[in-house]
């Protein structure tokens, strides 16, 4: 087997054009897909007009709130083109240079202020985008949404904060500041204590029983008040999100973008290389001269799946090295690597002898073999619960069928202390090696047609 | 000796063997002629072990069967003494080596043992594929087809060596051949086909007395003529 192995390496050798296309093929779609995976989405570009006057404050009561930088907390989840009127702004998101224009108008403060008057009047920002891409311009109103959502938020908690210390001072007492000035307000604790203090020195009668019921109430209401001033606070975000994780363990994205473009590579290059080097021998009429006692069929195939396994080893772990100057990998980890990319090579490269025996052109085998692992790699990627139940169901019988979802767990529980269970990867992977060996082992007979 | 007895394939209805019954003693050149579609091919390939037969039987001698099939069984993108030394290794020569620059100079391409066989002529392509065949060093040797694409001179050299392999090694040589002069000049003995079907076994003579036995107009033209004409005779 080690000569046809050398044979095969000296093939390859010989086609550095093929070599360097079946390497860098595959390298390339895995670093583009790992990259996207790894990326989060782009801020995207809006056009932002600040008109509120730059002293404006948002009050409660006489009391006037400190700046909460909406703006800047704007510009920091969307990449801000400040404009300087409504105009620009409606120019910027026309000629496509901004998804979206987010303006503030001048009264947004005073409006907010107007909410704890007798006359409140609506604050309302402006939001100018473009339906020209249904695609971008849901993304945008996403972006808008949680935008305003997350402004309407920290304004809230800012005025319910506010709202608890006036509740405070109505309860225990304390100064406020009005118009430069300090009053002393006594609150109702002080008040309660004091007409308490008072009350023995009354005789019993119509005036006892009145302060009787002052303290009472003042008992009631400090007692309800207390229990409001929570209640204020959990007014700006009544729900709160208690996550847990009932499926699965998670690894960090760029452990899991990195297994990606791992297994894209090794699957690649393996499947297309065996299946490839396995049509070459019958294209070259050399399969019956081997097969004529030289080597069996089954010593035929192992070689083909030794070859994909040695030659994807080494371009995945370059990847891999490659990756690690710009991502740090767990080197303690090597072994597990390994085992994976083994496991993971092995069943693929099983695969792809399969492809290889059924097509058996050098050229059908390579269109059969890219139309057979891109979209598999690609329906493994879907998450779980991105799509309807039976398309979901349909997608996970397709994928555990072929070796590419398995060896991308393989990979990622080697990568990653966080990924999912080595072991299951690795007997899902044994269990396609059998299967698929047969299955080439079956189509060979046909290599034989004279 | 190699023997055959009531061989028949089929290939889906088409018969492309009917019954062929064939022997073949150790030393004898048997030359195995016919027109297209006649079923030398398949006969070859089922002696060699290629392709199953779906009726009668085979014996071959101990030892290797040599096969060398029409379209050359090498790796092109390999060179001439690569590919030898491949076969020389599967083989398991205790000298692999050795071998290979036995069968360069068996072939005449010592000079070119660098080359790539790619970049080669179909005769020398050929020729190294009549090597690595050799390679087995075979008690029965088949050829399918062998001098096609080999220029004269070419075809000389081989010829003399398979004579030489038969009558020195007292190895058994089966070749066919749509070439008729030149199975009557190196077939010791001729195995005629058609349509799956045996119609003559013997000496050349033995054919030129069918010949004029059974189509006397044609028994003082070329061999070539005659051969044609007992086919036609034959209702082929």
């Amino acid at each position: 087997m080690r000569w046809l192995l050398l044979k095969d390496l000296q093939i390859l050798r010989r086609s550095p054009l093929q070599a360097v296309l079946l390497v860098a093929y595959p390298v390339l779609i895995a670093v583009l897909v790992g990259f996207a995976i790894s990326r989060s989405p782009e801020k995207p570009r809006v056009a932002f007009l600040n008109d509120v006057p730059a002293d404006a404050r948002v009050s409660v009561g006489t009391r006037e709130l400190p700046n909460v930088g909406v703006g800047d907390r704007i510009c920091a989840r969307v990449e801000c083109i400040h404009v300087k009127d409504r105009a620009e702004a409606v120019d910027e998101v026309r000629s496509g240079d901004a998804l979206a224009a987010l303006i503030l108008p001048a009264n947004l403060v005073s409006r907010i202020n107007s909410l704890s008057t007798p006359f409140p009047k609506t604050p309302q920002i402006e939001v100018i985008v473009s339906e020209e891409d249904p695609v971008k311009a849901r993304l945008v109103n996403d972006r808008i949404d949680a935008l305003v959502a997350q402004a309407n938020l920290v304004i809230a908690r800012r005025i319910a904060a506010e709202g608890g210390k006036f509740l405070g001072l109505v309860l225990d007492g304390g100064d406020l500041e009005v118009l430069g000035q300090t009053i002393e307000i006594l609150g109702l604790r002080n008040s309660a204590r004091i007409v308490a203090s008072l009350r023995p020195a009354l005789p019993p009668g119509e005036l006892r029983d009145s302060v009787d019921r002052v303290i009472r109430f003042t008992r009631l209401a400090r007692n309800n008040l207390a229990t409001g001033a929570p209640l204020l606070a959990r007014l700006a975000q009544p729900v709160a999100v208690d996550r847990e994780v009932v499926d699965g363990s998670s690894p960090p994205l760029e452990s899991f973008a990195i297994a990606v473009a791992a297994t894209f590579t090794l699957a690649f290059v393996v499947v297309l290389l065996v299946a490839g080097s396995l049509a070459l021998e019958r294209e070259e009429n050399a399969f019956p001269r081997l097969t004529r006692g030289l080597v069996s069929h089954s010593g035929l195939l192992a070689e083909k799946v030794a070859l994909g396994v040695v030659v994807g080893l080494a371009v995945t772990l370059l990847m891999l090295a490659g990756l690690a100057l710009f991502v740090p990998l767990h080197w303690s980890r090597f072994g597990l690597w390994l085992v994976a990319i083994l496991g993971g090579g092995a069943a693929l490269g099983a695969a792809g002898a399969a492809l290889g025996a059924a097509a058996r052109e050098v050229r059908a085998v390579s269109l059969l073999a890219f139309m057979v692992t891109l979209p598999v790699a690609f329906l493994s990627l879907i998450p779980a619960g991105a799509v309807g139940p039976a398309f979901n169901d349909a997608i996970e019988v397709v994928t555990a069928l072929f070796p590419f979802k398995p060896a991308l767990d393989a990979m990622t529980a080697a990568l990653d202390p966080g990924g999912p269970d080595l072991s299951v990867a690795l007997l899902h992977l044994a269990a396609l090696i059998a299967a698929y060996g047969l299955l080439a082992r079956f189509a060979l007979r046909r290599f034989n047609a004279v | 000796m190699i023997e055959a007895r009531e061989l028949v394939k089929r290939f889906g209805e088409r018969e492309a063997l009917r019954g062929v019954d064939f022997v073949a003693e150790a030393g004898e050149l048997v030359a195995v002629i016919g027109p297209n579609g006649a079923g030398k091919t398949t006969l070859l390939s089922i002696l060699a072990g290629i392709a199953r037969a779906d009726g009668g039987e085979v014996h071959v001698p101990e030892g290797e069967v040599g096969w060398v099939p029409q379209q050359a069984a090498l790796y092109r993108r390999l060179t001439v003494e690569e590919n030898l030394l491949l076969f020389a290794r599967l083989e398991g020569h205790a000298d692999p080596h050795a071998s290979v620059e036995e069968m360069l100079e068996l072939t005449g391409l010592a000079g070119r043992r660098g080359e790539v066989v790619a970049r080669l002529s179909g005769g020398n392509q050929q020729r190294i594929n009549i090597a690595i065949g050799l390679l087995a060093r075979p008690s029965v040797l088949l050829l399918d087809e062998p001098s096609v694409g080999l220029d004269p001179r070419q075809r000389a050299r081989l010829w003399e060596f398979v004579s030489a392999l038969a009558e020195t090694n007292g190895t058994t040589v089966i070749f066919s051949t749509h070439d008729i002069q030149e199975a009557e000049r190196y077939g010791g003995r001729l195995l005629v086909l058609a349509d799956g079907e045996a119609l003559f076994d013997g000496s050349p003579d033995g054919l030129l007395e069918a010949v004029r036995r059974e189509a006397p107009e044609a028994a003082d033209r070329d061999f070539e003529t005659a051969f044609v004409a007992f086919l036609h005779h034959k209702g082929h």
